[in-house]
């Protein structure tokens, strides 16, 4: 059988899930791979959280804000860029593949890029494979 | 008079400084022996064995404080060997609760770890690239073993039941009175609880700006090492730029490096609500970092962000060790 990833996607309500109801909206194909979790701001989602998602089983994280300057709350997103920056290179250090998490500045009006964004992400967790060396280490 | 609380310390993966911490107390212990025994202390006080511990009834301690972490399979035995004689077991300094500056090990092998240790030092003369073995056979008869070498870094509560935590390297000997107080006086937490006052670093830090002046959240514009300059030693120092884990630490410290200049590390463990220590630190950091090139200046800074983030919590985060 097919190795189908498990994406985790944490997505703002303002631009990312608004951009993920366009998407259905104009009928945009996009594989089944991503559960959506809404949250207030991309910068509510602590570095913590992705590597739960990670430990718990996740092949893929995805954060997904609104364009600089666009945040609802002001500098949410900035604070995301740099918080997930960091995290970014803790993960390579400790030789966890960072192309298994994801950044993406994805607008309400940008329906057409969340399916892209979704389906180009998800081809690439089909050639990296399950994500078992964390899982194993924790269990 | 009802009978003395049998105290037993354990020392495994540590340096023993936590020990040092309550022989600080110097006359509070001695006060303090008045309600208190003191059942067993090794490898470092008393002239006791393993095997005395072994021997002892079960639950025959009071109160158990173990420190240091676990990295070989005697500090796992004699953890489990401590949980069955102490009634209560409290991992004592950040390294049994949370791994320590030791745990920084578990992002390299064993293969690196060894040839830095036992070959490559200035100080080693290791031609033939001898490291120590489980287990030797000396004149064809004597059967020699060493304990066996753990893949990573293990915290106490890995292990065994853990009843109570006690942060810092070591913990300043007025929070081990308190903590001691609070044993005696039976006034202990909710079991699996940090023995602790409750404040972060910056509350009990007398430069904290808030505090101060009332002042808010400044942005850092830049970011500097201490080995940068002398930073000026009223001002709040992560606002001069020197980053610093005062926010997201437990101050039962009452802030002893900050009153010495030196920037907080995080040894007082996590304040509560944080799981993952550095996973925290990367987002209240980064939080303040002006912009790109200040978040840039600091990946330039510390190369290496996993050992200044996770500085005394590397195993207890999500990632263990290296993948």
């Amino acid at each position: 059988m097919e190795f189908t990833p498990n994406i985790v996607g944490f997505a703002c309500q303002w631009c990312t899930y608004a951009g993920a109801d366009l998407a259905g909206n104009l009928r945009c194909k996009y594989p089944p791979t991503v559960k959506l979790i809404k949250v207030p701001c991309s910068g509510r989602v602590k570095p913590e959280y992705v590597l739960k998602a990670f430990a718990q089983g996740a092949d893929g994280v995805l954060v997904g804000g609104c364009h600089f300057g666009d945040c609802h709350y002001k500098d949410g997103n900035y604070k995301t860029k740099n918080r997930m920056d960091l995290l970014k290179q803790m993960l390579e250090e400790f030789g966890f593949d960072p192309r298994r998490f994801r950044r993406e500045w994805i607008s309400g009006a940008e329906g057409k890029k969340f399916a892209e964004v979704i389906t180009e992400f998800t081809e690439e967790l089909k050639e990296l494979g399950p994500n078992n060396k964390l899982i194993e280490e924790v269990v | 008079m009802a009978d003395k609380i049998k105290l037993g310390f354990l020392l495994l993966g540590g340096c023993a400084g936590c020990e040092m911490s309550v022989v600080d107390l110097s006359e509070n212990l001695v006060d303090a022996l008045e309600h208190v025994e003191i059942a067993f202390w090794a490898p470092t006080v008393a002239d006791v064995k393993y095997d005395d511990l072994e021997s002892m009834e079960d639950d025959a301690i009071d109160v158990a404080f173990i420190d240091g972490m676990i990295r070989l399979d005697e500090h796992i035995h004699m953890a489990r060997v401590m949980r069955k004689k102490a009634k209560t077991l409290i991992a004592y300094g950040v390294c049994s609760a949370l791994g320590g500056t030791a745990g920084m090990g578990s992002l390299h092998d064993k293969k690196d770890l060894f040839e830095k240790a036992f070959k490559n030092t200035p100080t080693t003369d290791n031609p033939e690239g001898i490291y120590p073995q489980a287990e030797c056979l000396v004149d064809g008869k004597y059967d020699l073993t060493l304990p066996v070498y753990q893949d990573k870094v293990r915290l106490l509560n890995q292990i065994v039941d853990v009843d109570f935590y006690i942060g810092g390297c070591p913990p300043h000997y007025s929070h081990v009175a308190a903590a001691l107080d609070a044993i005696v006086t039976g006034k202990l937490p909710p079991k699996g609880s940090w023995i602790t006052n409750g404040k972060a670093v910056c509350d009990v830090c007398e430069r904290n700006p808030a505090a101060k002046d009332g002042e808010h959240r400044v942005m850092l514009n830049r970011i500097l090492r201490t080995v940068d300059g002398v930073p000026d030693d009223d001002t709040c120092l992560l606002q001069q730029g020197y980053v610093c884990f005062g926010p997201i630490t437990q101050g039962d410290c009452g802030g002893s490096c900050l009153n010495v200049n030196i920037p907080c590390r995080g040894c007082g463990g996590p304040i509560p609500g944080v799981d993952d220590f550095g996973a925290q630190a990367a987002s209240t950091i980064g939080s303040i970092l002006k912009d790109e090139n200040v978040t840039n200046q600091l990946r330039e800074k510390y190369p290496n962000l996993s050992k200044f983030f996770y500085r005394y919590a590397l195993p207890s985060g999500i990632l263990p060790k290296k993948m």
